[in-house]
């Protein structure tokens, strides 16, 4: 399996905050349309009383490294991706957010063996207090493999 | 707008939107810290073996995500699995849509569960399931 050593390490959490600027950048760039994401005058009369982030937003932040667990660079491929919510995610609000390699296993495929990593992203409040968590599954092709140093 | 309410089996209205270019890559690039290249240039794109450049698959993922936008004022996405089916090229347009699954009573309100896709003619290149958190108040 690969990065078998690696499973169950986390990464030391890192402090980020959901900048309004950001927010309308990304908002505008997935053409969003709603208000709540990017006009503070609708969302103050919202029943969240702020901006909100879109639900993807959390892809942006620094979830930290995982020591000495070295990727490559090219040709990984996204297989999956979940996130759930315990509430929703407001501009403003500081996050301390981290990541963990939860699984590795391999698949044989028509496409030769692949291996599949799952990476579980975290962000809690300052307080400790669970916001999101997600679910990344990343898929190494054997060709990619092959480059990996052993 | 009253709050909404699905029944299982009923369809969101079917998106259609605006063909992907680059500007729009480069700009979601920018908006998401992912500056791989293949998203980016045509040279990065065809060295990687790809018939040209290809969209963010998170981008796909947003835009299924945009379905739920005129429906914030009552609720918000609680829960979002996506999973990703083909890729999306240049000057692709895609369509994205759903239908309701599921109602579930939950703590502060009613979570109603969706199959959501993104398709580009009758390709389906990302599908997915989302929960939309209907507030009870």
């Amino acid at each position: 399996m690969l990065y078998e050593e690696f499973v169950g390490w986390r990464s030391e959490a890192v402090k980020n905050l959901v900048e309004r600027g950001a927010v309308r950048k990304f908002a505008e760039a997935i053409a969003e349309g709603s208000p709540l994401y990017v006009d503070e005058d609708a969302a103050r009369g919202s029943r969240y009383g702020r901006l909100l982030a879109p639900p993807t937003f959390p892809r942006t932040f620094d979830y930290g490294r995982i020591e000495e667990l070295e990727l490559p660079t090219a040709g990984l491929i996204h297989g999956e991706f979940r996130i759930s919510y315990e509430r929703p995610l407001l501009v403003g609000e500081e996050l301390r957010c981290g990541m963990q390699l939860k699984q590795s296993y391999d698949k044989q495929s028509r496409r030769g063996l692949l291996g599949f990593l799952v990476f579980e992203r975290t962000g809690e409040s300052l307080e400790g207090e669970r916001v999101f968590t997600t679910n990344d599954i990343v898929v190494v092709t054997e060709a990619v493999r092959r480059g990996i140093p052993v | 707008m009253s709050t909404p309410a699905w029944r299982i089996g009923e369809k969101l209205e079917e998106r259609t939107l605006p063909p992907i270019d680059r500007v729009q890559l480069i700009k979601y690039a920018g908006a998401s810290g992912d500056y791989n290249p293949i998203h980016l240039t045509d040279d990065a794109a065809t060295e990687a073996g790809l018939p040209g450049i290809i969209a963010h698959g998170m981008l796909t993922v947003a835009t299924m995500g945009l379905l739920f936008s005129p429906h914030l004022e009552h609720g918000y996405v609680k829960t979002f699995r996506s999973r990703f089916s083909g890729m999306v090229f240049l000057g692709d347009t895609l369509r994205v849509g759903g239908r309701a699954t599921e109602v579930e009573e939950a703590a502060d309100g009613v979570l109603h569960v969706f199959d959501v896709y993104a398709r580009r003619g009758e390709d389906t290149v990302a599908s997915g399931e989302v929960g939309f958190l209907v507030y009870g108040d």
